[in-house]
């Protein structure tokens, strides 16, 4: 692997990794006050998910990266602003409409993306991939249930959607912001198409829906910032799931 | 359980020490009837086993490594347990006697058809939640008997 894919493939390992954890991370504050015991359940289960992939994210990075930090010490040692997941997780938990359409634009687009590593040239990636694909779809079956059950409510249920659609439409595509040197992915075979393509496919995927539901199709580019500029909404997270870590670095578990 | 003289450790002796092995949260399925034990290598310099998670996220895996060493240690060569995702385990590598297993314990063995209760095989059952207790498992209503039970997710 030349150096031009290292680098690239780094990028792309991290940006997945820590949509996954941020994601994960924000489901799992409705553990205990979901609006119903079930979903409850459910939230607890799609975050323990997403913080499992997210481990086998960071594991693969750390092997590619071989400096001798393991998965914990990329999750965790990081300053805010060394995180690299996108803008459209980076928004605080919301109530529970905002939840559901972060969730169905999310699960959504994490679906494309996956597509598009499906045959990967770099073998670990391909074979973990594959996994994710299987649970994924589990996701997908619940944001997309949730997201028309608010969307068919007349009054409050559909009143909150509309209003977690306008608050997320500029970071709806975020997931396909551009990737530093994708294009080395693109000619390694590890990436299908550029994330340009992959968001058109997204949009084309969803569109149907939105159009279904009388919904305006968020369709704005993502912005070249969107994996880089956090809100404070992030780094109060960030103060939270580091903190057991700060407490004692060194602890093993 | 434990073997009073160590047994030589052939492939299939380390197998059926496995097949002793139970998934820590299903005691009536072994880990060789849940179809996670991918690989069994015996050389020179210890026993090798590969084993499928069977989600990843699966928060278990710590304990049936632990386990297995445990269990392979009265063979007095070193242990390597491994996990890996390729191939990916599904729930078609469950066996009969896994499935079985599954009904004993409560859980209706996975199914991309009709479920049935593990209790009375009634195929009146509704679905509560796609989610359930752990990452595996989604949660059922049996209308025949009443009861409430888990079943195991097709992947």
């Amino acid at each position: 692997m030349n150096d031009d894919v290292r680098v690239a493939l780094d990028a792309l390992l991290l940006s997945m990794a820590d949509d996954e954890f941020v994601i994960g991370f924000s489901d799992s504050e409705w553990t205990g006050v979901a609006p119903m015991l079930e979903e409850d359940v459910a939230m607890s289960s799609l975050a323990q998910d997403e913080l499992g992939h997210a481990r086998a994210l960071y594991d693969l990075l750390a092997q590619l990266r071989d400096d001798g930090r393991d998965a914990d010490a990329i999750a965790y040692d990081r300053e805010p602003h060394e995180y690299r997941h996108c803008r459209l997780v980076d928004h605080g938990r919301g109530d529970w409409a905002r939840t559901v359409v972060r969730r169905f634009l999310y699960d959504t687009a994490d679906t494309v993306r996956l597509d598009a590593l499906a045959d990967a040239s770099y073998a670990p990636l391909a074979e973990l991939i594959g996994k994710i694909r299987r649970e994924e779809r589990y996701h997908v079956m619940h944001a997309r249930a949730w997201f028309e059950r608010l969307a068919g409510h007349d009054g409050e249920p559909r009143r909150r959607l509309e209003d977690a659609v306008r608050h997320l439409a500029q970071d709806a595509g975020t997931v396909f912001a551009d990737l530093p040197g994708e294009g080395a992915l693109v000619e390694a075979g590890i990436l299908n198409a550029p994330m340009a393509d992959l968001h058109k496919r997204w949009l084309d995927q969803v569109a149907a829906r939105f159009e279904a539901y009388s919904l305006p199709l968020p369709t704005a580019p993502p912005h070249p910032d969107a994996r880089h500029a956090h809100t404070d909404d992030f780094r109060w997270l960030w103060g939270e799931f580091t903190s057991v870590r700060r407490l004692d670095p060194v602890a093993t578990w | 359980m434990v073997s009073a003289v160590p047994v030589s450790p052939t492939e299939p002796a380390v197998r059926r020490a496995l097949a002793e092995v139970s998934d820590p949260e299903i005691p009536t399925v072994s880990i060789v009837d849940l179809g996670i034990v991918e690989r069994v290598a015996v050389r020179d310099d210890g026993i090798h086993v590969e084993l499928l998670p069977t989600f990843v996220g699966c928060p278990a895996l710590d304990v049936i490594r632990a386990t297995v060493e445990e269990r392979l240690a009265d063979f007095g060569r070193p242990v390597e347990v491994g996990f890996r995702f390729d191939p990916a385990w599904t729930t078609d590598r469950l066996t009969k006697a896994g499935r079985d297993g599954l009904r004993r314990a409560g859980i209706a063995p996975p199914s991309e058809g009709a479920v049935g209760c593990p209790f009375c095989d009634s195929t009146n059952v509704a679905m509560d939640n796609l989610f359930g207790p752990t990452l595996c498992r989604s949660l059922f209503y049996c209308r025949s008997c009443r009861q409430p039970f888990e079943s195991f997710k097709p992947v």
